[in-house]
């Protein structure tokens, strides 16, 4: 049983593993990334998540290990702390506190007890990279305030900063110029590109810098895709260069190989090319690793690298080029146009993922489960093609069939419309492309819907476009004297007076289907395909449009464009109440009664959740994001909680997600999603670590035991806790209005 | 300024030959170019890059094959099966580089046996090539043998062991030329992609003193093949098929950032090819083996400033002259009347009367022309064509009276005692009285031609002179230089003019001084005595003696202003130089009488679809 005080909005996973450069561990078994405010450690083996070190507050910058103890890593933190962790127990040892906000972090082999971080002074945009004395104490946490000095007008971006030749001397790039300081001399040399303004010399500012392990050579990307080799850089006058060039975009990144002999880069056009001796016609190439490559780091062992790319992916390739493990975090770098969705098989959520793929997430191990390619067509990175976009998905029937809608439109009067309809196989245990429609609508599609009522016998879809029209979509036998075959075809085209579509809901028992025509619902016998009646309110565009569920399914909801929420009683045929809430989501739980709703207003985003039998909402969270909030979804949870909190009870049996604008993935949660986790991880970890004796058996079968124990507990708490509506404090906020004067009328 | 008709000509048909070997001499401090056509010329490299001679020995390409069987004669060397293609002597002279197909060889000078015989890798990414070419050795003083090859790779050879030390590949084609800097720390390749590559010798880091060759900087100055590189001081030096001379300064190794340290692409020769038969309108075109006459197109029409007017008729290709025997043309002229051709060879001098009936030309050959006549450097028709003037390579000219279809010895005119610099420029008076005449470096002398003595000597000037004429009616002599000073001396005066001593105290525009290319040619407007109108290969140019001389701050290539303009704002800006850049590569350009200019271009896209195709590379994007 938990106790909750309070429920609060908690990120769930999600979130970017490319922010920094992955880092290797000494025996390059672990891989650690910076992800959020979390450190996360990845077997490079197995690519499950081991640990997940957290300690700081804020978003964490940079990780190094120790190199006095390899089996120790730094970090650091917009919180202004380092922290040093065990990785392998996942424990923190000590934490310095420098004040500052520190935006990354460097150490060096034979810098004695100091580490490098780059700190902002004064303006926003001038950094500089000072060194860090870290004091020796036995206490937990220590004050790290002697700083020094050592590069000023640097790049935030650790890319842009390199140290070499064992700390001889380190390397800044920014805009044009190259800044090199020599420790031992205390001089710095700089060398300057020819400026922007020479129009064949535009793009060649530095993007990123690398220095060689062993020789005195310093690598740096351009933007307009070359990367220079440095040498004589110790004498300003007879310094020279190299120039290999192969990227056509800019170089997102470099690294060398551990003895040198061989360079790394990558960039827009997801390749990773190694530059053997340094020499532009001795190059290896790892093509279609899917998304940029922003960052590339190479193993302290030498056997393995790790590239990070936009798609929040990390590839661990070995030596030889070749691609060992994929750690794939949720895919960001898109808009998402699907919603969120829950795959009824996986439980996995689904929304676009990579361009042209629905992603399934499994929101449980924070990590994809799977692309599915639905455009199926090679995608073409280039800046400003217009692209295929994947716009409306949905699943029906528990999961069996899946509709896809791609559009792509390169003028006003050159729509691509294209409908795929696809299959679960359960021998490939994937989806298999079933019916493909070729505009299947004069117009964009803006809705589509499965009817997933239990009885109906035939798999049932039905479209909404602006073309004015609805269209139901039915599975009939597609066999012919080859094979057995089954294949959507249009059975009713529906219509009224020429207004656009703009939503459509199925009843829970699939009898009715609700269509909004702008302002106008229209509710229709799905036996007959007949017109039953219309609802009217003149409050704007119907936005939102769903059927109560269980107790409340005579209720239809509408939330319009005008900020009105509308309840109409499907027995009587009249408005039940209506409500002033601007709704921008609204989803309801497929296990209760209940909805959410997600209201959208100048200070942020408010959530109400309410049964449609009553005006009055369950529980009001105020200010749930800042940012408005574009999407949610009720994930029904595979263990109901117990919340005795009434206001918390419409958690019990689902779990509500929802995503932000700028694509964070949030929840609510009384604990933090990583208390989930760990179990499991760490469960990993002693098989990995620890020998497999005897004791370990009987105690491993105890401990299984007590988890089921729990589990049975928790189900039989379940059975008995009910959703109560009394005593919910009445809400001011909410205005609620019955209303009965509405226009209603039998066809 | 006035308006011009101007002859736009295109087609002379002129292609310059492709570099075969650069030699760069550091004491001198000049570049010897020998093209594939057997000219030999030598740039001064102090002197702004300035073309000096034009030496034509041959006419024929001779490839002298060097094996060791002679060598073997004398001092007993092994015998190699397969023929050599490029040699380095070690600088101690003790030890040959030779390299072969697939393996280089390397001797001992004293025993004469080979100590090493190394085996090239044929391989080339991966598939065996027939041959593998070493295009060039060089052996350095530590025993390092650099070498090229035809597979695009570069590699460093241990000669004490005879083992590969280091590979660059570097090419997808061959690699055809290495040259190493003096201090054998720099070497320059060119390969035949057009590009040329520059390898470094850089410390590994800043504490040890173990050093490597490093690849640096690409530069791709050629579309073909680079033949031939030559490594001086503080300049890489290529040239190639594509007949480009190009010397690219290294930064590192240029003091001071001034215009010096830029790059020089030097396409067209430093001298004239064509002269011009002003009354007949008549056009001579000289070529390596051939002489070509054209006659001028004429038209009836007349239109605006900017116009294109229709010819009535066209030009006419009047005559063929081919030389006899292998030699090259050195130089070749037209008198002015049209009816003298005279040419020379290295060896041999021609001259030639026409006779004009009607559309036929009667071309006769005036036979037994003095030995002396022979290897002439400038040959110049006197206005009234009755006189010739040669200038022969021993530094003495020759004036030749000429008589209908026989010729006359007047006079020669001796070198100074003491100097055997050969004359390589001729100017005559109109008038016929004064005869100037310049070397390369010393200054130009004066003969008074109706008494036959020297009249004065020009002070020596310390570039070389590029171009000389003498004005109408004021016997102004009028003197380019290759750092594109212009002087104006007054023959009769002996003295500079007012004029010139005023601009050299001003100094010209620095966008003057800064051009590339020098002034070949120099002529004056019958009517109006200011002028003086000179062209190099990209400008035309009309100086405007009465009007104020530009500054430094003043636009130099002003666009000729709009009509419509106010005449206070045209006076206002406009100044002595008058620069057209319509018309370029200006080959040639001469004012035919007072309202007719003819200009010779040769578009540089004409001679690149007159090249064999360059090596198909596959470009980015297409």
């Amino acid at each position: 049983m938990v106790e909750v005080e309070s429920l609060r909005v908690v990120r769930c996973g999600g979130s970017e593993l490319n922010f920094r450069r992955a880092v290797f561990s000494a025996d390059s078994k672990y891989v650690f990334c910076v992800s959020g405010d979390f450190i996360k450690v990845y077997s490079t083996a197995t690519e499950e998540c081991v640990h997940i070190l957290q300690g700081h507050r804020n978003l964490v910058t940079g990780i190094q290990l120790n190199p006095k103890n390899h089996l120790q890593l730094y970090s650091c933190s917009f919180d202004g702390m380092i922290k040093l962790w065990d990785y392998i127990d996942g424990i923190l040892i000590k934490t310095f506190i420098v004040g500052c906000k520190l935006h990354a972090l460097f150490t060096l082999a034979c810098a004695e007890d100091s580490v490098f971080v780059i700190i902002n002074k004064e303006k926003p945009d001038v950094f500089q990279l000072v060194s860090v004395k870290l004091p020796k104490s036995s206490s937990q946490e220590i004050e790290a305030k002697e700083l020094s000095f050592v590069l000023d007008y640097i790049n935030q971006s650790p890319k842009c900063i390199a140290f070499g030749n064992e700390g001889e001397y380190v390397a800044a790039v920014r805009d044009f110029y190259l800044s090199v300081y020599f420790f031992k001399k205390k001089t710095t040399s700089r060398f300057t590109l020819s400026s922007s303004r020479n129009k064949k010399h535009a793009k060649n500012n530095f993007t990123c810098v690398a220095c060689h392990p062993k020789e005195n050579c310093i690598a740096t990307g351009h933007g307009d895709g070359k990367i220079r080799l440095w040498r004589n850089f110790d004498d300003e006058k007879k310094y020279t260069y190299t120039c290999l060039h192969w990227h056509h975009d800019l170089v997102m990144d470099l690294a060398f190989s551990v003895t040198g002999s061989s360079l790394l880069s990558g960039g827009r056009e997801s390749v990773l090319v190694e530059w053997r001796e340094a020499a532009e016609k001795n190059k290896e190439f790892l093509p279609r690793l899917g998304a940029t490559i922003e960052h590339i780091s190479v193993s302290p062992a030498g056997d393995l690298f790790c590239t990070s790319h936009s798609d929040n992916k990390m590839i661990i390739i070995h030596r030889n080029l070749e691609a060992s493990a994929v750690i794939q975090g949720l895919v960001k770098d898109r808009n998402i146009f699907t919603g969120l969705m829950i795959d009824p098989r996986t439980k996995a959520l689904v929304l676009n993922g990579k361009p042209g793929h629905l992603q399934f997430y499994s929101l449980q191990s924070d990590k994809q489960l799977y692309n599915l390619d639905i455009t199926q067509q090679e995608y073409i990175n280039d800046y400003g093609l217009i692209q295929i976009e994947l716009t409306k998905a949905a699943f029906g029937c528990y999961g069996n069939w899946l509709a896809t809608v791609e559009q792509r439109q390169e003028k006003e009067t050159e729509l691509e419309l294209q409908m795929k309809l696809w299959t679960y196989n359960k021998k490939t245990q994937g989806f298999v492309l079933n019916t493909k429609v070729n505009m299947p609508h004069e117009d964009h599609i803006t809705a589509l819907c499965f009817c997933n009522a239990e009885k109906s016998e035939n798999p049932t879809l039905v479209t909404t476009s602006k073309d004015g029209h609805f269209k139901v979509w039915i599975l009939t036998d597609d066999s012919d004297i080859y094979k057995k075959a089954v294949g959507w075809t249009c059975d009713f085209v529906g219509s009224y007076h020429k207004y656009q579509a703009t939503n459509c809901c199925f009843s829970e028992d699939g009898s009715l289907l609700a269509v909004s025509f702008e302002e106008i619902v229209t509710i229709w016998d799905s036996e007959t395909w007949e017109l039953k009646c219309t609802f009217c309110q003149r409050a704007g565009k119907i936005r939102h449009l769903c059927f109560g569920r269980l107790t409340c399914s005579k209720y239809l909801l509408g939330a319009t464009e005008n900020g009105i929420l509308c309840c109409w009683n499907l027995l009587s045929c009249a408005l039940e109440w209506s409500a002033k809430l601007n709704v921008r989501v609204m989803e309801p739980d497929p296990n209760s009664e209940n909805i959410a709703a997600i209201s959208q207003s100048s200070m942020g985003s408010d959530l109400f959740v309410f049964r449609p039998s009553e005006p009055r909402p369950l529980y009001i969270q105020k200010n749930i994001s800042r940012e408005e909030v574009q999407w949610g979804v009720f994930v029904p949870r595979d263990v109901p909680e117990s919340f005795t909190s009434e206001a918390y009870q419409w958690l019990n049996r689902s779990q509500f997600y929802f995503l932000t604008k700028s694509q964070s993935l949030l929840t609510f949660s009384t604990q933090s999603p990583e208390e989930k986790l760990t179990p499991t991880s760490k469960q990993l970890l002693a098989e990995e670590t620890l020998p497999t004796t005897p004791f370990y058996f009987i105690l491993g079968k105890h401990r299984q035991q007590q988890q089921d124990d729990k589990l049975n507990e928790a189900l039989k708490n379940e059975l008995v806790q009910l959703p109560l509506t009394e005593n919910i404090p009445a809400i001011s906020e909410l205005l609620l209005c019955l209303s009965l004067d509405v226009g209603y009328l039998f066809w | 300024m006035g308006e011009f008709k101007v002859h736009r000509v295109r087609f002379f048909n002129y292609v310059p030959s492709g570099i075969r070997c650069v030699a760069y001499n550091n004491q001198s401090n000049r570049l010897a170019v020998s093209r594939t056509d057997g000219t030999v010329e030598i740039y001064n490299l102090s002197a702004n890059y300035f073309q000096e001679k034009v030496g034509c020995e041959d006419g024929s390409v001779k490839l002298f094959q060097i094996t060791p069987d002679k060598i073997q004669f004398e001092r007993n060397f092994d015998r190699q099966k397969s023929r050599i293609l490029s040699l380095s002597w070690h600088p101690a002279g003790t030890h040959i580089a030779a390299g072969s197909i697939d393996y280089i060889s390397v001797f001992d000078v004293k025993s004469g046996s080979a100590i090493h015989k190394m085996l090239v890798d044929r391989q080339y990414m991966g598939v065996s090539k027939r041959k593998c070419i070493i295009w060039g050795v060089a052996f350095l003083s530590d025993g390092t043998v650099i070498s090229v090859d035809s597979a695009g790779k570069v590699q460093f050879w241990d000669s004490a062991t005879g083992t590969l030390v280091k590979n660059h590949l570097i090419a997808n084609a061959d690699v055809q030329s290495i040259a190493i800097s003096d201090q054998e720390d720099s070497f320059v390749v060119g390969t035949a992609e057009g590009t040329v590559f520059h390898f470094q010798l850089v410390s590994v880091t800043s504490s040890s003193s173990e050093k490597q060759w490093v690849r640096t900087k690409p530069f791709q100055h050629h579309t073909h093949d680079v033949r031939a590189v030559a490594h001086s001081p503080i300049a890489l030096i290529s040239g190639g098929t594509d007949t480009h001379l190009v010397i690219r300064p290294l930064m590192e190794k240029v003091e001071v950032k001034n215009y010096d340290a830029a790059l020089r692409k030097i396409t067209f020769p430093h001298r004239r090819l064509v002269s011009c038969a002003k009354k007949k309108q008549l056009l001579l075109f000289q070529f390596a083996h051939h002489l070509e006459l054209w006659r001028l197109g004429s038209t009836v029409a007349t239109g605006k400033n900017g116009d294109t007017l229709p010819l009535s008729k066209n030009a006419d290709h009047l005559l063929h002259l081919k030389t006899k025997g292998p030699e090259n043309i050195i130089c070749s002229c037209i008198s002015p009347c049209g009816s003298w051709i005279a040419y020379s060879t290295a060896s041999r001098f021609f001259l030639y009367r026409l006779n004009y009936e009607h559309d036929n030309i009667n071309l006769q050959r005036v036979s037994k022309m003095p030995a002396f006549l022979r290897s002439a450097l400038q040959i110049l028709f006197s206005e009234d064509s009755t006189k010739l003037f040669v200038a022969s390579n021993q530094g003495s000219v020759h004036v030749i009276r000429l008589l209908e279809g026989s010729f006359k010895h007047l006079h020669t005119f001796q070198p100074q005692s003491g100097t055997v610099e050969s004359m390589c420029l001729l100017a005559v008076s109109p008038d016929g009285n004064w005869l100037a005449a310049s070397g390369t470096s010393a200054g130009v002398h004066v003969y008074n031609v109706k008494q036959l003595k020297l009249h004065c000597t020009v002070p020596a000037y310390n570039f070389p002179v590029t171009a000389l004429a003498i004005a109408p009616n004021t016997n102004n002599l009028v003197i380019a230089h290759s750092d594109q000073q212009v002087f104006e001396y007054s023959i009769p005066d002996k003295q500079y003019t007012q004029w010139s001593r005023t601009i050299q105290k001003q100094g010209f525009h620095h966008l003057w001084l800064q051009r590339d290319t020098p002034i070949t040619h120099i002529s004056f407007h019958p009517k109006r005595p200011m002028h003086i109108l000179l062209h190099d290969a990209y400008m035309f140019c009309i100086i405007d003696k009465s009007l104020p001389l530009p500054n430094d701050k003043t636009l130099l290539y002003n666009p000729l202003p709009p009509t419509n303009e106010s005449d206070i704002i045209r006076r206002r800006t406009a100044h002595a130089f008058k620069i057209s850049k319509k018309y370029k590569p200006l080959l040639f350009m001469d004012l035919l009488d007072e309202r007719t200019l003819v200009a010779v271009e040769r578009p540089l896209d004409d001679i690149i679809a007159q090249l064999p195709p360059p090596i198909k590379k596959k470009k980015f994007g297409t």
